[in-house]
């Protein structure tokens, strides 16, 4: 199965890593970073294109655009791994239309696009009779997409609950734990690289809101933007208001909430007993399916990182491979 | 239930040997901050579950002991939810903020603990609410939520009610 990689950072990179060091019978046939591009149909040299990329910032040749290795490659799947753009989607909505048309199937770790047009792109891409899939949008590692579609068919969800932010748990777990002030938990967590230079994002509970979004519209059939989201975020919180919950066995996490029966969608900071299977450490992500049939399900992993988030795109790209590439 | 009465000195054990022989179950010890009340003589209430039809045997027993039960609420404010504020709690007139929950008479705020902080800081608060039902416990939330609101105070909720 060939594929083109569109962003060469750290999600483009660790897919990268794990084709060339793992046998999984995916070959690369071009890839694009912000500013340089590399084609060949018969697959790029990854060991080059990562050392390059490492030496001289650029994966491939100034020449060659994002844009041209969309439209000119020979692909099967394009992997979209740029980054988000929860106002616009793009450019990854139009790296992703492109190959749609072009008979390609799509495989993405972009929120933006799968947040803002989940719809018409899934229409998009049954019209050409390709497959769009995106399991690394939500929760990194954890097969919570695939879990629910697959593992979880004919459940009716009465409610999800998600440790959705690894940076804010972080936040938390530290003033939890040491005691820290916001200011203090965030500084920490920006020295480790588990905070952006501007945190906003993060801390306000807009991107657990799209996650949320991501979810709802693609796994629990509502319709609902990031505007139907009540988000508040963790920034305002004390250290007094952690040991308050701390005298009555509890913590503070972020949690976003999704009703289906209400609708109700909701990220916010929500007292939780520290025995509840949601508080967990560090940055890892949580997620609580509440069903019918199967009851309460749990799914406890990382929610970022490099090799974690290639895990998700590749399982994506081989159960591609399964059901729709023949003789690849 | 609930029972109110005078708290002086051993009135409180002796009160409680007897709810626990009926096979009663302590909800909650509330010591009240009347304005009326002397420095050794606090209301305490005491809310309580107590199988059917023990009332009366409870209140002959508490006699016996000596405990003077001041009134007795047949309201059951089971349902609990504990909820932390943090803002300008002080400045925004924090009893009126746990007025609007009691007034409305299917709930009330049965403890509150409050860190003061630093001059100028958002203070924080824990308020628990009890209520008789479900619904109630939801409508003084929502109570909750429009004064924070309107207060710029922020709420956190519970995850589920206890
Ligand atoms: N990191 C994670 O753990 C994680 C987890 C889940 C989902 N995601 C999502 O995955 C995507 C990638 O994340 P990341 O952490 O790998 O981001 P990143 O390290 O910032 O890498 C982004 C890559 O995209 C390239 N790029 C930027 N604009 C481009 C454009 N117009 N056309 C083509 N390439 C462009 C960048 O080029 P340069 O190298 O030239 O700057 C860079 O190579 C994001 O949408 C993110 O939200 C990430």
């Amino acid at each position: 199965m060939r594929i083109v990689l569109l962003g060469f950072g750290s999600v483009g990179q660790g897919i990268a890593r794990a084709i060339h060091t793992k046998d999984l019978g995916i070959t690369i046939t071009g890839c694009a970073d912000s500013r340089s591009g590399v084609v060949d149909d018969a697959g790029i040299d990854i060991g080059a294109a990562l050392e390059r990329k490492q030496k001289t910032g650029y994966c491939g040749d100034t020449r060659i655009t994002p844009m041209d290795v969309v439209a000119t490659a020979e692909y099967d799947v394009l992997v979209e791994v740029t980054p988000t753009n929860v106002t616009t989607g793009e450019p990854a909505s139009s790296h992703i239309r492109t190959a749609i048309e072009r008979g390609k199937h799509v495989v993405t770790s972009n929120k933006g696009p799968i947040a803002l047009a989940y719809r018409d792109l899934q229409a998009a891409a049954r019209r050409n009779g390709v497959c769009l899939k995106y399991e690394a949008t939500v929760c990194g590692a954890i097969p919570l997409i695939n879990a629910m579609q697959e593992g979880l068919a004919g459940n009716t969800v009465t409610r999800l609950l998600g440790v959705l932010n690894g940076t804010c748990n972080y936040i938390l777990t530290r003033m939890s734990e040491e005691g820290l002030t916001y200011e203090q938990a965030l500084m920490e967590a920006r020295e480790l690289g588990y905070a952006e230079a501007d945190p906003t994002y993060d801390v306000k509970g807009i991107d657990a809101a799209i996650k949320l979004v991501i979810l709802a519209n693609t796994v629990l059939h509502l319709d609902k933007t990031l505007d139907d989201v009540e988000t508040t975020g963790i920034d305002l919180l004390t250290p007094d208001a952690l040991r308050l919950a701390d005298e009555q066995d509890c913590t503070i996490r972020l949690i976003g909430e999704i009703v289906p029966g209400d609708g109700v969608l909701r990220v916010s900071p929500r007292i939780i007993p520290k025995t509840h299977p949601l508080v967990v450490e560090g940055t890892l992500n949580a997620v609580t399916v509440e069903t019918d049939m199967a009851g309460e399900i749990t799914f406890i992993g990382r929610g970022a990182g490099s090799t974690e988030t290639a895990s998700a795109v590749i399982s994506d790209l081989l159960s591609i491979r399964d059901r729709y590439v023949q003789g690849s | 239930m609930k029972l109110e009465m005078r708290d002086t000195p051993g009135q409180l054990v002796a009160a409680l040997k007897p709810i626990s022989a009926l096979g009663g179950n302590i909800i909650a010890v509330i010591h009240q901050r009347d304005a009326s009340s002397t420095a050794e003589s606090l209301d305490v209430q005491i809310v309580l579950e107590l199988p059917e039809g023990r009332l009366d045997r409870l209140l002959e027993m508490l006699k016996a002991e000596g405990v003077n039960v001041v009134r007795i609420g047949e309201e059951r404010l089971l349902h609990m939810s504990s909820l932390i504020l943090i803002g300008h709690l002080m400045h925004t007139d924090l009893s009126d903020t746990v007025d609007r929950i009691d007034r409305t008479g299917f709930a009330e705020v049965t403890e509150m603990s409050l860190v003061m902080p630093a001059i100028n800081a958002p203070s924080s608060a824990r308020i628990t609410i009890r209520s008789v039902n479900a619904e109630d416990m939801r409508k003084a939330i929502d109570i909750l939520r429009a004064v924070a609101d309107q207060k710029d105070i922020l709420i956190i909720e519970p995850l589920e009610e206890m």
